[in-house]
């Protein structure tokens, strides 16, 4: 497997608490809640949704009525259409949901955590994304640009998909093809994509990709074509990065994540509150962004992301773009 | 006026001869006969189009035909290679379709605005247009909701926009999709109800013609649509209510579907398309456009069914000065949208401002400027081109600035990256949108439709509101009459009751 990799010696980092020690190639067993069931930080999910202030988009519709005004229109139709990601939030990953139990708790709330103090812009992130999911070159799921800090200096971002709390690619789709499951994943169904292409529009992030002409063949794979697995990609529907969602319920971790030869990506659970990255090493989540000073990008845009940068030295994520 | 006040008139003690006959034809009216007199000259200049198929129809129809087929087999290309094929790519994500959609369904705006407008402000002059708007505003509509076909990524799933259980309500393009069929419904019931009265006309030339196929599906068709009138005052009293309340209702629901089309773009959080001016710019934008294309059907229309008696210059010309204010409030607006969003500095907006008026975009955007800002100020400013040429000259410019302007509404903010990486911009594969031979001929084609399809629409309705200018011709004579009778009764000393006019206008 590609992950099975050597662990790179790095250098120790700030604040890391290496709660897990290593895992076998760049599994996330480490991730069940027994493991460390302690959290104490705001990054809670339920917590942080209770806690977040101002309107989110779907409350804002409500209250000013255009969902009544809407359902007048079509009468019955209405509870099934009324707030695209609260009708999309069906558990699509029920494979995913399996240490859950009775409980309608989902076991994981899936999140990343990009270091950018140790990317080198290599991108063989973006590579190795693109041979998983068999993908053309235009087609960066996972993106890294090329950034200049406040003193001139050249740092890379990579960029994949925020998976939004608050998706308006989600909110903006007329025929619900996409959705978020009850894991936070945002994905795309692309047998019922018709292809606007408005989620792209309403993308703050530019996270996604269409198919604008054949898509790229792939040989046979261990899954059907899926939200989850979107392999081969359709023709004139849109793409994104999925957190490699077919891949977490068997303990994997995302191709991007399992292959950064500088250990700068991990993936991060905040119910279990643990995250990985390549080598293997685990981290306790919360500890880790908050003495870390973990930002997200363009927050000021109400979609919450649950990617979590920790900036280096001088760096910005050029947050000072116009929103909402 | 009730039943019994004619009465009373008819056995009143009117001496003059006008007056008598008169009031027969008011007795009548009530009886069920149309009160107002028919205009041999209306009627058949209305039903020329029908009536003679010229050689020239026969040109036009292939011409633009060959030209509709041509963008259909473009369609099918699109359909084989998929959308890249039509020059977009993921930064521009949204071009020329997007530009087409608002532009074609914007011009349907004209008829709206001709007809009902002046409709409801009660200006005479209009008669004579009305039929080419409303028929304008019919065969427009269709032809710019088929861009969502070649739009769609995946177009054979378009079911899926008319399938309930997919709708997800909050998207923008569900509302732009009610929107539009709710206007398409209205637009087709604002070119009927006028219609009715003449459809009766029609079948009547129609039977005194030779009958051959045509006379008979249109006999088939009127029949059932438009057979029961017979022009009484209650049966007329109703269609002007009728007609008053649709005037009406299509008005704010023109403005609704034009704004709404426009939070397909104001509603997102992306730089330039954030606009809380685009629905109002979106209208008046529509509205700019649609009296531009009645403007250049009526001069051809006018020009190919010698119908110059009817529609005269002075049409031409206060038409002129509609578009010379609507063209500079659409300027005025997008000076202050530019102003608005490149003051501010934002990182996103200045980006976007920049590229468009002095970066990869000028061209286009100084274009628009000159050609729907500019131009047709100076050509309707001289009274030497204050003429039928000029003013369809500046119209058919108009509105290829107007669409143009509708691509840099679209592309420069899609274009623009929303990570602002130096590089980003910079890079090679930061793509725009490239023009290729595809979505050209899909739009040139469904240009070609507008005025194919009128040719069509014209063979089967007439080309004049005949009703409604016979109603108008009544009135000015009746205005005459009554004029001929006060000399009368001042070099007489006989007093008359009532008036031809005055009778009509107390009834309808
Ligand atoms: S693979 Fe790792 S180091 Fe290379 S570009 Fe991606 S995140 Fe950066
Ligand atoms: S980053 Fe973009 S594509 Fe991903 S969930 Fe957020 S809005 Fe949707």
């Amino acid at each position: 497997m590609a992950f099975n990799r050597q662990k790179v010696q790095l250098p120790s980092r700030t604040g890391t608490e290496i709660t897990g020690g290593s895992c076998s190639s760049g599994e996330i067993s480490g991730l069940l809640p027994d493991q460390d069931g302690t959290y104490t930080d705001s990054m809670h999910p339920d917590k942080s949704s209770e806690s977040r202030e101002g309107i989110s988009r779907r409350h804002f519709l409500e209250r000013a009525g255009v969902v009544g005004i809407a359902g007048a229109l079509v009468g019955t139709g209405v509870l099934e259409g009324v707030g695209g990601h609260k009708a999309g939030a069906v558990t699509t990953t029920t494979s995913a949901s399996q240490a859950t139990g009775a409980s309608s708790k989902p076991a994981h709330q899936w999140c990343m955590v990009i270091d950018l103090r140790y990317c080198n812009g290599c991108k063989v992130c973006t590579q190795a994304c693109q041979t998983a999911h068999y993908l053309h070159k235009d087609q960066t799921w996972i993106d890294v640009f090329t950034m200049k800090n406040a003193s001139g200096n050249t740092y890379y971002m990579p960029r994949p998909c925020m998976m939004c709390e608050d998706p308006p690619c989600v909110q903006v789709c007329p025929v619900k093809a996409n959705f978020r499951t009850d894991e936070g994943l945002v994905l795309v169904n692309q047998s019922r994509c018709i292809g606007t292409r408005i989620c792209m529009n309403a993308c703050p992030y530019q996270a996604r990709y269409f198919n604008w002409g054949p898509a790229k063949s792939a040989p046979r794979q261990p899954f059907p074509q899926e939200p989850e697995w979107p392999v081969p990609q359709v023709e004139g529907t849109v793409g994104k990065c999925i957190f490699c969602a077919a891949m977490l319920p068997m303990g994997k971790i995302p191709e991007c994540v399992g292959n950064c030869p500088m250990d700068a990506l991990y993936m991060g659970d905040l119910e279990t509150d643990v995250a990985v990255n390549a080598s293997g090493q685990v981290i306790k989540l919360s500890a880790f962004l908050a003495n870390n000073d973990a930002v997200k990008f363009k927050e000021s845009y109400g979609t919450h992301p649950r990617v979590f940068y920790i900036l280096g030295h001088d760096q910005d994520l050029d947050n000072d773009e116009e929103a909402g | 006026m009730t039943r019994k006040q004619v009465d009373t008139m008819e056995t009143g003690t009117s001496t003059t001869m006008t007056s008598r006959t008169l009031e027969k034809s008011i007795k009548s009216a009530y009886d069920g006969v149309d009160p107002v007199p028919p205009r041999e000259d209306i009627r058949e200049a209305a039903m020329r189009p029908v009536l003679e198929t010229g050689k020239w129809w026969w040109t036009a129809v292939i011409t633009l035909g060959v030209v509709v087929i041509a963008g259909i087999v473009a369609w099918v290309m699109q359909l084989r290679d998929g959308l890249g094929s039509a020059g977009y790519n993921n930064q521009a994500f949204w071009a020329i379709y997007e530009a087409d959609l608002v532009a074609f369904i914007g011009v349907t705006y004209g008829g709206a605005v001709v007809s009902a407008v002046l409709r409801l402000t009660k200006a005479r002059w209009r008669a004579p247009l009305t039929r080419i708007a409303e028929a304008t505003a019919l065969v427009t509509l269709p032809i710019g909701m088929m861009f969502i076909i070649p739009h769609l990524g995946e177009s054979p799933r378009i079911w899926e926009l008319v399938w309930p259980p997919y709708w997800n309500l909050s998207s923008p393009i569900l509302w732009d999709f009610f929107a539009v069929s709710t206007y398409l419904l209205a637009t087709v019931v604002f070119f009927y109800l006028p219609l009715i009265p003449d459809l009766k006309i029609t079948l009547e030339r129609l039977s005194a013609g030779p009958d051959n196929l045509k006379t008979r599906i249109c006999k088939k068709l009127y029949a059932i649509v438009g057979n029961n009138w017979i022009g009484s005052i209650p049966q007329r009293r109703v269609l002007h209510g009728a007609l008053g309340l649709i005037s009406i209702m299509i008005i704010p629901m023109a403005v609704s579907v034009h704004s709404v089309l426009s939070f397909a773009f104001s509603s997102s959080s992306r730089a330039g398309y954030l606009e809380t001016i685009f629905p109002v710019l979106f209208v008046v934008g529509a509205l700019y456009s649609g009296v531009a294309l009645v403007i250049v059907m009526a001069a051809a229309f006018r020009r190919g069914y010698r119908l110059e008696r009817y529609i005269t210059e002075k049409h031409f010309v206060r038409l002129g000065f509609i578009l010379i204010a609507l063209g500079a409030t659409y300027l005025y607006l997008t000076f202050t949208e530019y102003l608005v969003d490149g003051y501010s500095g934002t990182i996103g907006n200045a980006a976007w401002v920049r590229q468009t008026i002095m970066g990869r975009y000028w061209i286009p955007f100084w274009f628009f400027v000159v050609g729907a800002g500019l131009l047709p100020l100076v050509i309707l400013a001289f009274r030497r081109t204050r003429n039928v040429k000029g003013i369809a000259t500046a119209s058919v410019i108009i509105l290829l600035a107007m669409w143009v302007k509708r691509l840099v509404i679209v592309i420069p903010p899609a274009t623009e990256p929303l990570v602002k990486s130096p590089l980003n911009v910079a890079s090679a594969n930061w793509g725009t949108f490239h023009f290729t031979w595809i979505p050209i001929t899909i739009t040139l084609a469904a240009t070609a439709a507008i005025p194919l399809l009128l040719l069509v629409v014209f063979k089967f309705f007439p080309i004049l509101p005949v009703a409604d200018m016979e109603e108008m011709a009544a009135e000015t004579e009746g205005l005459e009459e009554d004029l001929s009778t006060l000399s009368v009764m001042a070099s007489t000393g006989n007093g008359s009751s009532g008036n031809r006019k005055e009778i009509i206008h107390a009834n309808i």
